[in-house]
């Protein structure tokens, strides 16, 4: 039903941002490029040039300053993080073109200790640009004049956009009226982040479900979910905090002295014992009146 | 705009004193927690007297890690992370979003769908811009102006909460169309305010218009050139402000932008006083943009009809069940977006604001990289400051149209 165009106000069509035509571009790079360029496609009227990761600033340079291309603006670097892949990370540079009115992806490929050559020569905005990619992936940039950390926390530790990192992280943070000041301590959560895979529902998961592996494994298409041989155990299980995390004085919680030591009683009996109590009251209770005095609460605290 | 402006500061490019060689720099800290700040930015700033040599803005004190929770997030879950970038212009957030995934499903969005993004996004960018001019005069140290504006600001918000419920974090716009349609005394108050408050707007701007002391404020002060603002990675008013006619809206047009009839200002100077008055200007061609629309909505869905997209109106789950079990599906699993990145930008009111997005073929995004403009800016303001007075940074800052919601992310 896409796309359907009525005269009565139904028509549809396209909202994506018109630039002008791709029409040569991939011929025109492929050229200008020679062997730097790995690969070159177009999916989605857009193009992507995979090009060498150690002459990444030549590619830069040779898009911006060709006739034709003129690439002359370094609009965003996006880092991913694929970890199957043998050199996880890519960098994609997003140029566009103000006198051709034209976009392109430039994208390099590297892994954890591979320094991708910075673009500050030919960008000063790539600065900051790299700066994130690096503080949020720990890809490196050979050259940089200035890679620290912009993003997160002053002393943070990890690269918190790595698909290994967990999303809640591993410290957290609170003021301690205790100690006048913030505290960080192990992220301890009162329930785990709830997840949810949507993606399979009939043919059962790939990996164990919590509470899975205590069931016998059995053989494939059987009701009952066996652990797939490349399951893997959920991750999610919780490790407890090494440090309880606990308010500091009781006077901070709020708690006073127990309501009612009657009440305590009365908790603490055995269920039987207290049953037996239960059935002696209702024995008491066609009277109207208490018995006396004794009975009546001091505190009014119920148990 | 610039032949009344008078030509009064004096900049000191260099720096020092002659005889006054025992003071050396000192460095001060702005912020985080500054009112001119426009929110937790820290600067370092190394002064020489009161000539600021070196800038080191400090960002990401407002990171809430937006990237990484969208990657655990379906996509309609994802949209009210986007009002929450810059929590100033929402919806203008959320476009870019609902843009890159309908051009990754090849999705169609019915007229009056798409002209009702594009009238709330002129609001949104009205709304923003009262905002930051009205900031902008106080940090400069008018007070009536903004009190004015935020008048208007205020008008805007309440046709925000009758389009969404919401008056801020609107979570309006939805891949396939809009959330509900506008109420139809909606647009027809909408037509009158823009025909009668807008002189409120006119008389804050003609008091800094003109105006000696917000001239010996701005003028001048700020100046970047045009292959500078290009390489610096420039964009909305920032880049028009140096005189390039560059507009997203007019050179790659998205939606019905292509239908409008609209000016693109651009500036002369590239000072702070052009950035204030390319911004004034673009409030009234948004009202006349909003005027367009009004009078050119057709009547019609504001939905997609791609019903494995874009769930189903409340009445028609009544009496349909596909359409519950559709409402059912979308609300729990959501829908799967085909494999590929796209790369998708559009004019918010701070510039281009851009979202690199990779699909893996599920129902969540593998991926969202979100371009901020005031990244780029910012990163700017070392250069842009250098040989200034330190009164000066409020003027540059304001005149950037700095939010952190969406420079942290």
């Amino acid at each position: 039903m896409r796309g359907r165009s009525n005269a009565d106000g139904r028509e549809a069509r396209s909202t994506r941002p018109q630039t002008a035509s791709d029409e040569g571009v991939i011929d025109a790079a492929t050229n200008a490029l020679g062997p730097i360029l790995l690969d070159a496609k177009d999916h989605v009227g857009e193009i992507t040039l995979t090009v060498h990761r150690e002459s990444v600033v030549d590619a830069l340079r040779t898009l911006r300053d060709t006739p034709g291309l003129e690439y002359q603006q370094l609009m965003e670097i996006a880092g991913c993080d694929y970890p199957e892949r043998p050199e996880r990370f890519e960098v994609n540079y997003q140029l566009l073109s103000l006198t051709k009115n034209r976009r392109i992806r430039v994208k390099v490929l590297t892994d954890e200790s591979s320094p991708v050559p910075s673009a500050t020569a030919v960008w000063p905005v790539a600065n900051w640009l790299e700066r994130e990619v690096y503080d949020l992936y720990g890809v490196l940039f050979a050259g940089h004049p200035d890679l620290r950390r912009i993003i997160t926390d002053y002393g943070f530790d990890g690269f918190p956009l790595r698909k290994d990192f967990p999303l809640t992280g591993h410290v957290e943070l609170r003021y301690s009226e205790a100690e006048k000041r913030v505290v960080y301590e192990p992220v301890d959560l009162p329930q785990d982040f709830r997840t949810f895979d949507f993606l399979m529902p009939w043919q059962g998961t790939e990996y164990v479900l919590p509470g899975d592996e205590k069931a016998k494994p059995v053989g494939a298409g059987a009701p009952s979910p066996g652990p797939t041989p490349s399951g893997t155990a959920p991750t999610n299980a919780k490790t407890p905090a090494e440090t309880p995390k606990t308010t500091d004085t009781p006077a901070q919680t709020g708690a006073g002295k127990p309501a009612d030591v009657q009440a305590t009683k009365e908790a603490r009996k055995p269920r039987a014992v207290k049953a037996k109590s239960e059935v002696s009251k209702a024995s008491d209770t066609p009277d109207p009146k208490p018995k006396g005095t004794t009975r009546r609460r001091p505190g009014g605290g119920a148990g | 705009m610039t032949d009344t402006r008078t030509r009064t500061v004096e900049v000191n490019v260099g720096g020092g004193t002659a005889g006054d060689d025992a003071v050396s720099n000192y460095t001060i800290n702005f912020g985080p927690q500054h009112p001119a700040a426009h929110g937790v930015l820290r600067l370092i700033m190394e002064l020489d007297g009161e000539i600021v040599e070196r800038v080191d803005p400090h960002v990401g004190l407002l990171h809430r890690g937006t990237e990484k929770l969208i990657e655990y997030k379906t996509y309609a879950q994802a949209i009210p992370y986007f009002d929450r970038l810059d929590y100033c212009s929402p919806m203008c957030m959320e476009h870019s979003f609902v843009l890159a995934i309908e051009k990754l499903l090849g999705l169609e969005v019915p007229l009056r769908a798409q002209y009702i993004r594009v009238l709330m996004a002129e609001l949104t960018r009205i709304s923003n811009h009262m905002l930051n001019l009205g900031s902008h005069i106080m940090d400069v140290g008018a007070m009536t102006p903004n009190l004015w504006l935020f008048e208007v600001r205020e008008d805007t918000l309440q046709f925000y909460e009758r389009a969404s419920g919401a008056r801020m974090h609107a979570n309006y716009f939805r891949a396939g169309g809009v959330r509900y349609d506008l109420p139809e005394k909606m647009l027809v108050d909408l037509g009158e305010w823009l025909d009668t408050r807008f002189k409120l707007f006119e008389d804050a701007i003609s008091l800094v218009a003109d105006n000696r002391i917000f001239k010996q404020r701005n003028v001048d002060i700020g100046v970047v050139n045009k292959d500078d603002a290009i390489a610096w990675g420039f964009s909305g008013p920032m880049i028009r402000a140096a005189g390039l006619p560059w507009d997203l809206r007019r050179s790659q047009p998205y939606e019905v932008y292509d239908r409008m009839e609209f000016d693109v200002p651009v500036g002369t100077a590239s000072d702070c006083y052009d950035r204030f008055m390319v911004r004034v200007e673009e409030v009234r061609q948004s009202a006349r943009i909003m005027r367009q629309c009004l009078k050119e909505m057709p009547k019609g869905p504001v939905g997609s009809e791609d019903q494995k997209v874009f769930p189903p109106s409340r009445s028609t789950m009544k009496t349909s069940m596909e359409a519950l079990i559709h409402h059912f599906k979308l609300y729990t699993e959501g829908y799967h977006v085909p494999a590929g990145e796209v790369y998708v930008a559009t004019e918010s009111p701070k510039g281009e604001f851009g979202v690199y997005l990779v699909a893996d073929g599920t129902n969540r995004p593998y991926r969202c990289k979100i371009r901020p403009t005031g990244f780029s800016h910012l990163q700017a303001m070392d250069f842009m400051m250098k040989g200034h007075m330190l009164a000066d940074v409020t003027a540059v800052l304001s005149a950037i149209d700095i939010v952190f919601g969406e420079v942290d992310r």
